[in-house]
């Protein structure tokens, strides 16, 4: 009900909001007002979760961090704005969040019908099934009959629907709002799959009484480009979001850290001095301080540092760079040069 | 001189002169509510042509068009046929057999155990009346959302899974994935059983009426109940044993993951009745004590004096009236209850706004559209249940002489 509410407030606001706003700058917006705000999922370990002091943790919020201290200065000017699934777009659309950062796929409808516009990936990911070790299944093409776990409003819900189909295999669905409500339903053993995105699986295992008692298994059935939004019709906001995930890219290829980037400064390399604002003056084209980039790298850290700080090799959940790798290092990571 | 005194006119007064239209009060009232009128409606288009020009700016798509896309998602429990090569419309009707199935459930479970636990409260016997006002005290006192986490996680937690299921008598079986029971199959000549019941249920309101009329013309009463019972049940009872059991069970049996076969009542639909029905009947159970305690003291002595049973001075003295204070209030309460049963969607129950403003606002993104039809939706459920409830109180109401 609570939610329901919430979403009813937000369409309200959709359908009294003046014309004047829709095509206000969100820049000046942001500017004016001093903080960002910015749509997170309400709870995903990794991705974005407030932490055991209250402080939101995790790959979407450090983009958020990222844009902030690339708008404003200061990385610790956002206003987290928790959504589920089902809220998300209408949060967006009604101007409540400036961008959504809450790992949500690109598709065609979305970006299409919904009046948002998806900047680019940020994280390459895909729908993968988990299940208890005890039921001894090995391949998803096992799971004729099973029980599925999903969450409303989601990718997730539609793919699941067309691998059971393609694959002639029969199940019954079980939707829930949110994921904890899955995590509880799939451990008493409602259903014997849980499904959504592969990175979702993994960070929510360790959510798990015992995590070793679960398995993701081998296929991943669909393709699920996680990445952030903003609205549609703002082309200079369009811009620097999307630079802002391109410039995080540019300073993990071009060696530039949290730890040197002040040593960087003095650096010799056209790229690196381009980048940090030494020369050019590409942060004046998209409207924003010249060092933007030096102070998204300076205080949130580049791809890299926050991809293995949140999901990867330096946190819990452990989740190998695969896909998202530098397009120079097998991955398919790859940013347009800041030049 | 002749000093003429002028006396007041003795003739009949004047009319006072008719005063200006505009201080005329129905010419006023009738202005003001012209505009008010305009007023309403400028403000409505307004906010109308408001959101088309919005969404249209926004790029939004909008209009009913996807209402005969394929929805391409599956629903877990539906009264109709669907499946993910179906429509959103599709999707609309299912979710709303849903919710009308576990509301209108509800509204009958809660009505018998709310009547049973006001009664309870009023009872001479101490435990009785104090496991009643427990009852009441508690259930209705916690959040409903909360009580329906308890009766799906608390309870569903400890219900054992496919493999380990609870056999109950009769080939049922009780596990975490539902209650399993036998499904019914007709064999050849069932239809005369149930034309037989057919037969029974007509005979009996026959009988009914003739014996009200009867009662009226010579006071003599007829045992009703039992007759109409007898002929309910027996008849076709004796029919079905006499053509040898014309009815077959499809037993439930546990193959690959979960049981096959038989019916499945899904667990999400449990917890929904029974957490909606037991939080209704707690706030019926005070109508109804509220209601009977309403009754004058002196009818009932009255009743007594001319020497009616406890029983019979219940039902045909003190209900009719209690009746009469009971539904209207009770009127709120089924309302409540459909409206509270879209709190499905915290436990995973397909019902309408799970279904519609859930899976369909979100594959579609219009939410305008499924918002408004949604709110358009329980507006209807709400005034068809009070348009009912107002008729059968009008129908009950005692008529003065």
């Amino acid at each position: 009900m609570k939610s329901t509410t919430k979403l009813f407030a937000l369409t309200t606001a959709v359908l009294v909001s003046t014309a004047s706003f829709a095509s206000a700058q969100t820049l000046d917006r942001v500017k004016q007002r001093g903080t960002l705000s910015c749509g997170v999922n309400v709870g995903l370990a990794g991705f974005s979760a407030p932490d055991d002091k209250g402080n939101w943790t995790g790959f979407d919020v450090d983009y958020c961090r990222a844009i902030a201290a690339a708008v404003l200065g200061d990385a610790t000017k956002v206003r987290f704005v928790p959504t589920t699934a089902k809220e998300r777009f209408t949060a967006l659309q009604s101007g409540e969040i400036d961008v959504l950062n809450r790992n949500t796929t690109w598709t065609l409808a979305r970006d299409s019908s919904l009046g948002l516009s998806f900047v680019g990936t940020n994280y390459y990911d895909g729908q993968g099934l988990m299940v208890k070790t005890g039921l001894k299944v090995k391949s998803a093409k096992e799971l004729d009959g099973a029980t599925v776990c999903v969450q409303t409003g989601t990718t997730t819900e539609l793919n699941l629907a067309d691998y059971f189909r393609v694959n002639k295999l029969a199940y019954k669905p079980v939707v829930f709002e949110k994921a904890d409500e899955i995590l509880q339903a799939y451990q008493a053993g409602r259903c014997d799959v849980y499904t959504t995105d592969a990175s979702g699986l993994y960070a929510q295992r360790l959510q798990m009484q015992k995590p070793d008692e679960h398995i993701v298994l081998p296929e991943i059935i669909s393709k699920e480009p996680l990445g952030p939004s903003v609205r549609q019709g703002d082309s200079q906001w369009f811009t620097i979001v999307r630079w802002v995930h391109f410039a995080l890219l540019n300073a993990e290829e071009a060696g530039i850290t949290k730890g040197n980037v002040d040593k960087m400064l003095e650096s010799t390399n056209p790229d690196v001095r381009r980048i940090l604002g030494k020369e050019g003056e590409f942060g004046k084209g998209i409207g924003l301080a010249n060092d933007w980039a030096f102070q998204i790298i300076k205080q949130v850290g580049n791809y890299g540092e926050i991809f293995d700080a949140t999901v990867g090799a330096g946190s819990r959940i452990n989740i190998a760079r695969g896909q998202n790798n530098l397009w120079t290092k097998g991955g398919l990571q790859y940013a347009p040069p800041i030049r | 001189m002749t000093a003429t005194v002028q006396s007041p006119s003795p003739g009949p007064i004047a009319p006072p002169a008719k005063p200006n239209l505009l201080y005329r009060p129905e010419f006023r009232q009738a202005v003001y509510q012209i505009l008010l009128v305009i007023a309403l409606i400028i403000g409505f288009w307004a906010i109308a042509h408001n959101v088309a020009v919005n969404l249209a700016r926004q790029n939004i798509a909008s209009g009913f068009g996807f209402w005969t896309r394929t929805a391409g998602f599956d629903i877990s429990q539906t009264l109709i046929e669907f499946d993910n090569q179906s429509t959103y419309g599709k999707a609309f009707w299912a979710g709303l057999m849903n919710t009308l199935l576990v509301a209108g459930l509800g509204i009958i479970f809660a009505t018998i155990l709310g009547f049973l636990v006001g009664i309870g409260r009023l009872s001479s016997n101490w435990l009785i009346a104090k496991l009643a006002t427990a009852y009441v005290e508690i259930l209705r006192n916690l959040p409903l959302l909360l009580q329906l986490f308890f009766w799906y996680f608390a309870v569903l937690k400890n219900l054992p899974g496919p493999r380990e299921s609870i056999s109950l008598p009769g080939g049922a079986s009780l596990n975490v994935r539902g209650l399993y029971l036998p499904a019914p199959v007709p064999e050849s000549g069932f239809g005369y059983v149930l034309a037989a019941f057919g037969i029974g249920i007509l005979t009996s309101i026959a009988i009914a009426m003739w014996s009200k009329r009867r009662q009226l013309a010579t006071g003599q009463r007829f045992p009703v109940l039992w007759t109409s019972l007898a002929l309910i049940f027996l008849l076709p009872g004796a029919v079905y044993l006499v053509l040898g059991q014309p009815l077959g069970f499809e037993y439930p049996a546990l193959r690959g993951f979960n049981f096959q076969g038989g019916m499945a009542v899904q667990p999400e639909f449990m917890a929904l009745l029974v957490g909606l029905s037991t939080y209704t009947a707690s706030f019926i159970a005070e109508i109804v004590r509220a209601g009977i305690a309403g009754v004058p003291r002196g009818q009932r002595e009255a009743a007594n004096a001319i020497g009616l049973s406890n029983g019979l001075t219940m039902r045909l003295v003190i209900i009719p009236q209690a009746l009469r204070i009971i539904i209207p209030p009770l009127t709120s309460q089924y309302l409540n209850l459909a409206k509270n049963s879209s709190l499905a969607v915290a436990i995973g129950y397909p019902d309408f706004v799970s279904v519609f403003t859930g899976t369909v606002l979100n594959q579609t993104g219009q939410a305008v559209e499924v918002i408004l039809l949604t709110m358009l939706v329980f507006l209807t459920i709400s005034l068809l249940t009070s348009a009912f409830m107002n008729w059968f109180n009008k129908h009950i109401a005692l008529v003065e002489r």
